[in-house]
């Protein structure tokens, strides 16, 4: 069986996979990160997003083997070790940025790599066209783009409303 | 999905040999459409073939009145290249709007090409430009690189290396999605090259992209949306589907030609 050394949340793994097998279905079933979802399995619905290299790719449509030797941060690897939560997560806390939680670990880790990407921040719009590839079946976007607003603020050091909100 | 073997070469040439060692191996680049496709068990390849350590067929260089994409560059990368924007802007916002965000962290120039799906946005772009794709053993024209929905000249085995886009005076791109899939129902790429005006129509045509010669001559004679406003593409040679009739498509082909010369300026 193929083997595939990848360091997931800043740890370094070789797991024993078939050529075959998702980089989704490693994490999930090999490392136990339950946290990254299968929504629709046809590269569709975006609940399977994680970072590879920093870039989001949909998990449900990359070979474990296509990973080897890369960098894969999952929504478990968001917050610090004592809890604190990642500002994506925080907003997305604040706002109620979620209904069911299912889209939610594809969403925030869609959300960080947009943010990341738009160094000088985003608009209203901007953040709906770039999670395009994120669905939510509870029609929950509105909460979901209001917390990605929010959360730009903090991630790129400008004043944050986040902060203003939770202080009132 | 079926399982298979898995090599990673790191060049082309090595490539290029286990490809023509076993003629039921199936190259992947950002896998973007390979991967649903044998989910589906619609393809089983005896082995896949992963390009992506090859780094000779990344990047974007311009040398003179052209562009050379190498064939692993992805649609994020044109989207975002400095020399793209400048070169061709309208290519990179084209690039800008395959897909999604993932799939354009993903998918690359070269396997789009060589897939040549009918509602694929590059090779609308590659026919219109009049682009040159380059592979392990040639060089062809677009005009004789796309022959039909999903069906290029590629040999089995053979790989696109490289794309070569000639920089034209001006260029632009309008498409009609699909409002659930996303995928153009109609697009139209019009540019104004040395090589004269060229038309090209995905996503509509009943075997894939095509050139609309009538258009082009019209742009020729008078480079403006009115010039395109009365040209129906005759529906016949369009794809009817639950999605949109031909003659819907027809509708939408002349809608999208005009939206794109004034895209193009």
């Amino acid at each position: 069986m193929p083997q595939v050394t990848l360091t997931v949340n800043g740890t370094k793994h070789t797991v024993e996979v078939e050529a075959r097998t998702l980089l989704v279905e490693a994490l999930r079933e090999t490392l136990r990160l339950t946290g990254t979802h299968v929504g629709c399995d046809t590269s569709q619905c975006g609940a399977c997003v994680v970072h590879m290299g920093g870039d989001s790719v949909k998990s449900c449509t990359i070979l474990a083997v296509q990973c080897e030797g890369s960098d894969i941060t999952t929504i478990e690897g968001l917050a610090a070790a004592d809890g604190t939560l990642h500002p994506m997560q925080e907003a997305f806390r604040e706002y109620h940025a979620l209904q069911c939680g299912f889209c939610t670990p594809g969403m925030v880790m869609s959300a960080i790599d947009l943010v990341n990407k738009h160094p000088d921040g985003m608009t209203e719009q901007q953040i709906r066209e770039g999670l395009e590839g994120n669905l939510c079946r509870c029609t929950g976007y509105h909460n979901i783009v209001k917390a990605i607003a929010a959360a730009q603020d903090v991630m790129h050091g400008r004043v944050s409303e986040l902060a203003r909100a939770a202080a009132e | 999905m079926y399982d298979f073997a898995y090599h990673k070469p790191a060049s082309v040439a090595d490539a290029v040999k286990i490809l023509a060692a076993d003629p039921e191996a199936r190259p992947i680049s950002g896998g973007m459409t390979l991967l649903p496709a044998l989910k589906l068990r619609l393809n089983r390849p005896s082995a896949v073939v992963d390009l992506s350590g090859i780094a000779e067929l990344r990047g974007v260089t311009r040398k003179g009145d052209t562009l050379v994409i190498g064939a692993l560059t992805k649609h994020y990368e044109v989207a975002t290249s400095a020399e793209v924007k400048a070169a061709i802007p309208a290519l990179a916002a084209m690039a800008h709007t395959i897909g999604d965000t993932q799939v354009r962290n993903r998918g690359t120039m070269g396997g789009s090409v060589a897939n040549n799906d009918p509602s694929a946005d590059y090779p609308a772009a590659l026919l219109a430009l009049g682009a040159t794709i380059e592979t392990d053993k040639r060089q062809l024209p677009a005009d004789e690189f796309f022959n039909g929905m999903f069906t290029t000249a590629l040999e089995v085995g053979e790989l696109v290396t490289a794309i070569h886009i000639p920089i034209p005076e001006k260029a632009g791109y309008a498409k009609m999605r699909n409002p659930a899939s996303r995928y153009a129902m109609a697009g139209v790429f019009v540019a104004k090259t040395a090589a004269g005006v060229r038309v090209a129509v995905n996503g509509a045509g009943a075997n894939g992209v095509f050139r609309e010669k009538a258009m082009e001559a019209a742009l020729a004679a008078n480079w403006s949306a009115d010039a395109v406003a009365g040209i129906k593409v005759d529906p016949s040679l369009l794809n009817g589907d639950i999605h949109g009739s031909a003659e819907y498509r027809a509708h939408l082909v002349t809608v999208m030609a005009k939206r794109a010369v004034v895209d193009a300026g």
